[in-house]
């Protein structure tokens, strides 16, 4: 897969603080159309931050976001989102007490154009539900589609909310350690899952497990301490002297004792 | 389809005892169950289906209490008009307080509709039309269709069409494409909001149509005992409703039916034997209910049918 695509999204000279303390100061990000972009750092290094600014769920101090070179920087998160600008969370984001089959059907359903009609049946939502199990099967979720959300288990639950995702058909999708809390099996299951998924889109995801990061991330961003420490390739950052230093003490970066 | 049979079984059922009722029990007592069981109903679809808990119902209740006796005693206004009005009414008050009130969560929510609601209040008690301490008193019930309405019995079964209209809207409120959402709103914000659901506005339409649908129901009261008052505008009434609510079962259709039952059948009964005391008797079953059944009589009939089936049913393989 080649980087060279157009640039889909933009971050320029972000900056946002909480009461005092700079969670990110001055942030520059291009993520490139096709590609899988990764975003690591030590834990407090302004990850998290960064995408619920990305996303509008929190609004920047200063600083631009450019989304297919439209300025996205003051619209509301729901807008954004109806774009094709779609993430997931760092908890596992489902309908706990709908089905498997609701929940993506919650997602479909936007496309009705219905979800203000509070007098129409609720059958009208039935017509959503071959789509809804296409994409359940897309995920190896099928014959699930009756159990409550809830019920799954944990890697089967962030199965269901990128089969969720997918059913808005985005553009660029933003995962939030979409491995975190796994086991290997369902990793690998997950890896692959983003990996069709990016066949046809863009992905910008927080890792921190870097076999995975090293595994399908074509391009990565390193983040510390609210700033953008080194931007490149897996190999280059393993091989990045300041990229080292500041995992020193947590966790180093898979295969990077081969680099120095 | 056993379960479709059994969903028309028991409101059908429901219907033909209250179509009966009036046989065995006084017509206006019923009515004002009716009035309340509607009451309680629209007041859940906020915090059963919505999750806000407002303490403000009572203004939408109330003023549409006002209105539609405003104008069926001053300007002369037939019953149906007068509904309509006091109705929309409601439906533009809730929209006014919910352009307010609903971005605010939690306690916030519920401080800013018991603060608007103490206003229209204090409107009804100033303002030259309402009649100041007394309220409206002797509003006509006038004819509709045909029918004369000033007979207890032909006016309970307008009220019952009138409330059980109501009470299938939102019925049908809540299994509709826009129930779906407010369901997946109530199950997780944040993920509805990423979905590209401006959350704010599916909030704000569930505010207004429970809204409207207090105000049909204080507007009926009005019809029924002839008079409005500041008891209907009082957060007193907020209260009740809350009451009723929790009492009957947050988030299921027949909790707030039999909540509103419970609480009116209760004053009702006891407001002769105990006087004042009333108020600390219904209190002290609240609270007794809240840490006994903290889901309701409904809650706890369901869990207590569950485990009955669950023990007399041999396990799943």
């Amino acid at each position: 897969m080649s980087a060279a695509g157009p640039i889909i999204l933009q971050a320029l000279q972000l900056t946002k603080g909480f009461r005092g303390f700079s969670a990110l100061e001055g942030i520059n990000l291009t993520v490139r159309q096709g590609t899988i972009h990764a975003l690591i750092g030590p834990n407090g290094a302004g990850k998290t931050t960064c995408f619920n600014l990305l996303t509008r769920f929190i609004t920047a101090d200063s600083g631009q976001i450019l989304y297919r070179g439209q300025d996205i920087t003051r619209r509301p998160p729901a807008w954004v989102a109806r774009q094709g600008l779609v993430r997931s969370f760092q908890i596992s984001a489902v309908f706990p007490h709908l089905s498997v089959l609701e929940n993506v059907c919650v997602a479909l359903q936007r496309r009705l154009g219905n979800s203000f009609h509070f007098w129409k049946s609720g059958r009208s939502l039935r017509a959503l539900e071959t789509r809804a199990l296409e994409l359940l099967h897309q995920v190896g979720l099928e014959h699930q589609e009756k159990r409550l959300a809830v019920a799954l288990p944990y890697g089967q639950k962030r199965a269901l909310e990128i089969a969720t995702t997918l059913a808005l058909d985005p553009e660029l999708l933003l995962l939030d350690e979409p491995t975190q809390g796994m086991g290997q099996e369902d990793v690998v299951q997950i890896m692959g899952l983003i990996q069709q998924v990016a066949a046809q889109r863009t992905v910008l995801m927080v890792e921190h497990n870097m076999k995975v990061v090293s595994a399908i991330c074509d391009r990565i961003t390193v983040l510390a301490r609210g700033r953008v420490l080194a931007e490149g390739s897996y190999a280059e950052m393993a091989r990045h002297p300041e990229v080292i230093s500041a995992y020193m003490g947590t966790e180093p970066l898979y295969p990077a004792r081969a680099g120095t | 389809m056993k379960a479709r049979r059994r969903n028309i079984v028991l409101p059908g059922l429901g219907l033909i005892l209250l179509l009966a009722a009036p046989a065995v029990f006084y017509p206006v007592l019923l009515m004002k169950l009716l009035c309340f069981a509607l009451f309680a109903s629209a007041f859940n679809l906020m915090l059963g289906y919505t999750g806000l808990l407002s303490f403000g119902h009572a203004a939408f209740f109330g003023g549409a209490a006002y209105v539609t006796g405003y104008l069926l005693q001053s300007q002369g206004f037939g019953p149906l008009l007068g509904i309509a009005c006091g109705v929309l009414f409601a439906c533009a008050l809730g929209a006014l307080v919910g352009l307010l009130a609903i971005r605010r969560q939690g306690i916030y929510f519920a401080m800013i509709t018991l603060a608007l609601a103490q206003m229209v209040y204090f409107l009804c008690l100033e303002l030259p039309q309402t009649g100041g301490e007394d309220g409206l008193q002797g509003v006509p019930r006038g004819n509709l269709l045909g029918l004369n309405l000033s007979d207890d019995l032909t006016l309970y079964y307008v009220v019952l069409v009138f409330s059980s209209a109501g009470i299938l809207l939102i019925w049908r409120t809540i299994h509709s494409p826009f129930g779906r959402i407010l369901l997946a709103i109530r199950e997780n914000e944040p993920r509805a909001l990423s979905l590209g659901y401006d959350v704010v506005r599916y909030k704000w339409l569930a505010f207004v149509l429970s809204a409207g649908l207090s105000g049909l129901a204080g507007a009926l009261k009005t019809l029924v005992f002839k008079f409005a008052t500041l008891t209907d505008t009082h957060w007193h009434q907020s209260g009740e409703v809350v009451l009723m609510t929790i009492l009957g079962g947050i988030g299921t259709l027949t909790g707030p039916l039999l909540g509103a039952a419970t609480l009116v059948t209760l004053e009702d009964q006891l407001a002769d034997k105990v006087g004042s005391l009333v108020t600390v008797i219904l209190g002290a079953i609240f609270v007794m209910c809240v840490l006994v059944f903290p889901r309701g009589i409904v809650g706890a009939a369901t869990g207590f049918t569950e485990r009955l089936l669950g023990k007399s049913q041999p396990p799943l393989p």
